[in-house]
């Protein structure tokens, strides 16, 4: 095994005893806090490092603050607290039915490796978020949606059971007919009822690893939605939109269409199943903080508009260009530069439509604060879960780099998305009140009491939960 | 051609990361561990990943009369052997063990003495087959005695120079033995320790592992490569000055 270890760790007299604190950060590389790291490697080692975390904090007065934490890619404060159970390393597949495309695996297991093992076998994900460096456990309680939610819904409409280990230790298996509150209130509801260790999914049949993909350049905002409307019966659609054009062509955009494609090397199964090489670029470190300015950003949204020559452009692409484009480039989180960004993710209902997105959407332009990734999507209808955050209508993604005054323009959206009956989604958020939350999300008092019936209250806590008023 | 492949210590962290590429690459597995539960998690894993047979069995590596029956049982199995990864260890807190001769003594047994006997066992099988690879996860840490983490170097560093011998008498019966030899390994035997860049992940371990039986190398390991030069230097370091450093 390996080895030795570095003089200074020897100097430390209670190795053994005092876990070493560690600096760690969502996505969006704000806020940053110091937390003490659990490392679950075995289902069932869970209850016990729960108790010992337990055990530490009895004597601080306020509820201790644990919360399981998988690949860090919330953006925000979700996943941060005091003590963090990481739960990466639980990554083992339990069983797979080959015939229906059923699998039981560990909450740490990556949506990248399910892909890796499953796509060869002529499997894919029933609904995947725009990363694949995500875990089961971490899309489940995010409750993901993807590019096939107006047909789809979200991740965990998609899971058949999930296993929970709750305050008291005990692993509860739920489903929409066993537990069901508990199982409705943990789907989307950030890691706040317990620590999710195995689920059990269905996956969905393919015949390649390849999408059919055709895009369409839009004029304008309208355009855009009628766009939608008009392929609402395509399975994946998506647009990037241009957030720093003002006036007739406020926000066109690129529609991004995509169906699975049909096999493509008729007689070579491994060609037409392959998955996708681990990407060789990185960020090293983060940029300096001008890189991203409101030159730059423009420059990139109007090639990035034009790439599109003709108003329709179609191609076969492999799935992982398709769905996951940032995944090529590691850490690029790291173009936002220090002090990290926050991604402002909103929906608004359908009724609010194209007057809504006008509104939040001409207060972005004219902020010169949009970035180059901007997204807008349509939702289907809203699923039984307590804190999921899609319902029937648009949402909108834009990141923005963290400065001194980004917040109060927040605020000033949130105002707007709240007047419109909307709400922000939680695994972006950093920075919402709580009541912004409450009142968007009215489902929330159930929650809770779901939580106090598990004693989650007095365990589950993370920086977001406690800002939230949870 | 499916491979046999016998793993002991399979839950650790190296360990594991190989086995998932043998069973990716639906080699038949055999796999020996302390725990029964996370044996059976491992060998389901290894089972949905492509393992074409996954066969476990508990050993406790400081029990060393039963060595021989469990080995036994494994070449019942498996006739012939194609590869063995022994993996299994503990990072001993060194300043404890200074203290304690009992808690001494039982980390040379877990890190150096089962392996020797394991390998005593071991050799005999591959000299009779004539072919196959001994594959031993030792340590940098073995190269050189030094204050923070001698009872763990002379423990790896016993065991390598044993492979030496082996390596040196099973020559003419085709026998590969491996010395790997891992800087460090961000497992969660070193879970506590501040990770900086020499770090490697266990899935990188574990390429290398791989890429090196696959080739039929025959030597030491040193894994990331540049530990090789890292270990070059620390043991060309002259004693009168080696004594004085804090490492």
């Amino acid at each position: 095994m390996s080895s030795s270890k570095e003089s200074k760790e020897h100097k430390e007299p209670s190795k053994q005893t005092s876990q070493p604190k560690a600096q760690i950060s969502g996505w969006g590389n704000y806020p940053v806090i110091e937390s003490t790291p659990f490392l679950a490697r075995y289902i069932n080692e869970i209850p016990q490092t729960i108790q010992n975390i337990q055990q530490q904090t009895t004597s601080i007065s306020p509820p201790p603050s644990l919360i399981a934490s998988g690949l860090r890619r919330s953006y925000g404060d979700s996943a941060l607290a005091e003590h963090t159970l990481q739960t990466h390393t639980l990554n083992y597949f339990l069983s797979f039915d080959e015939t229906l495309g059923i699998v039981h695996c560990a909450a740490g297991v990556s949506l990248a490796e399910l892909l890796n093992v499953f796509v060869p076998k002529g499997w894919f994900l029933p609904v995947t978020p725009g990363t694949q460096f995500v875990t089961v456990g971490g899309a489940i309680a995010s409750d993901v949606h993807g590019k096939n939610h107006h047909l789809d819904g979200c991740f965990s409409q998609h899971i058949i059971s999930l296993t929970l280990c709750v305050a008291s230790g005990e692993q509860v298996t739920c489903s929409l007919t066993q537990h069901r509150e508990l199982f409705l209130a943990t789907c989307g509801g950030m890691g706040l009822t317990g620590v999710i260790t195995s689920a059990t999914l269905k996956l969905i049949p393919i015949e390649s690893a390849f999408i059919d993909e055709t895009t369409w350049k839009t004029e304008h905002l309208s355009e855009t939605l009628e766009q939608f409307e008009a392929h609402q019966n395509t399975t994946y659609s998506v647009a990037w939109i241009d957030c720093l054009t003002k006036g007739k062509h406020l926000g066109r955009s690129l529609l991004m269409l995509g169906e699975h494609a049909p096999q493509q090397h008729s007689k070579d199964k491994e060609q037409n199943l392959k998955i996708a090489p681990p990407s060789k670029l990185s960020v090293p470190i983060n940029m300096p903080n001008a890189l991203l300015n409101s030159l730059t950003v423009k420059a990139f949204n109007t090639l990035y508009y034009h790439k599109a020559r003709q108003k329709k452009n179609q191609r076969i692409v492999h799935y992982a260009p398709y769905f996951y484009p940032l995944d090529s480039i590691q850490n690029w989180n790291r173009l936002y530069g220090k002090k990290g960004f926050t991604q402002y993710q909103f929906v608004l209902p359908k009724a609010a439509g194209l007057e809504g997105l006008t509104e939040i959407l001409t207060q972005i332009v004219n902020s010169k604060r949009g970035s180059f990734l901007a997204v807008l999507k349509v939702f289907g209808a809203h699923n039984a879960n307590y804190l999921s955050f899609p319902m029937e209508g648009y949402t909108l993604a834009i990141d923005f780099k963290i400065d001194p005054t980004l917040f109060a323009f927040l605020d000033k959206l949130d105002q707007i998305v709240l007047h419109y009956g909307g709400r922000i989604y939680l695994a972006k958020d950093a920075r919402m009140s709580e009541q912004t939350f409450k009142q968007s999300y009215p489902n929330w008092e159930t929650f809770q009491t779901v939580r106090q019936q598990y004693g989650a209250d007095q365990c589950f806590n993370s920086l977001q939960s406690q800002r939230l008023g949870l | 051609m499916k491979r046999n492949i016998l793993i002991i210590g399979a839950t650790s962290a190296i360990a594991q990361a190989t086995l998932r590429l043998y069973a990716e690459a639906q080699d038949n597995l055999y796999l020996l561990g302390r725990n029964t539960e996370q044996l059976e998690t491992i060998a389901s894993d290894a089972t949905v990943r492509g393992a074409s047979e996954v066969h476990t069995a508990v050993l406790d590596v400081n029990q060393f009369e039963t060595h021989e029956t469990t080995l036994q049982q494994v070449f019942e199995t498996f006739p012939i052997l194609d590869i063995v990864l022994i993996a299994h260890g503990t990072l001993p807190d060194q300043k404890a063990c200074e203290h304690d001769v009992h808690l001494t003594m039982t980390e040379l047994s877990t890190n150096g003495i089962s392996t020797i006997s394991l390998l005593t066992l071991l050799a005999n099988q591959f000299e009779q087959q004539q072919k196959g690879t001994i594959a031993v996860i030792t340590s940098v840490a073995g190269d050189r005695g030094r204050q923070s983490n001698y009872v763990y170097g002379a423990a790896k560093g016993m065991v390598s120079l044993f492979l030496q011998g082996l390596r040196n008498r099973l020559y003419p019966n085709h026998v590969h033995v491996l010395d790997i030899k891992p800087g460090f390994v961000d497992t969660p035997m070193t879970a506590n320790f501040k990770k900086g860049a020499l770090w490697a992940k266990p899935e990188k371990i574990a390429t290398s592992i791989v890429k090196a039986i696959d080739k039929n190398q025959s030597k030491t390991l040193y894994t990331p490569f540049f530990w090789a030069g890292i270990m070059l230097i620390i043991r060309s370091v002259p004693d009168v000055i080696f004594k004085r450093l804090k490492l």
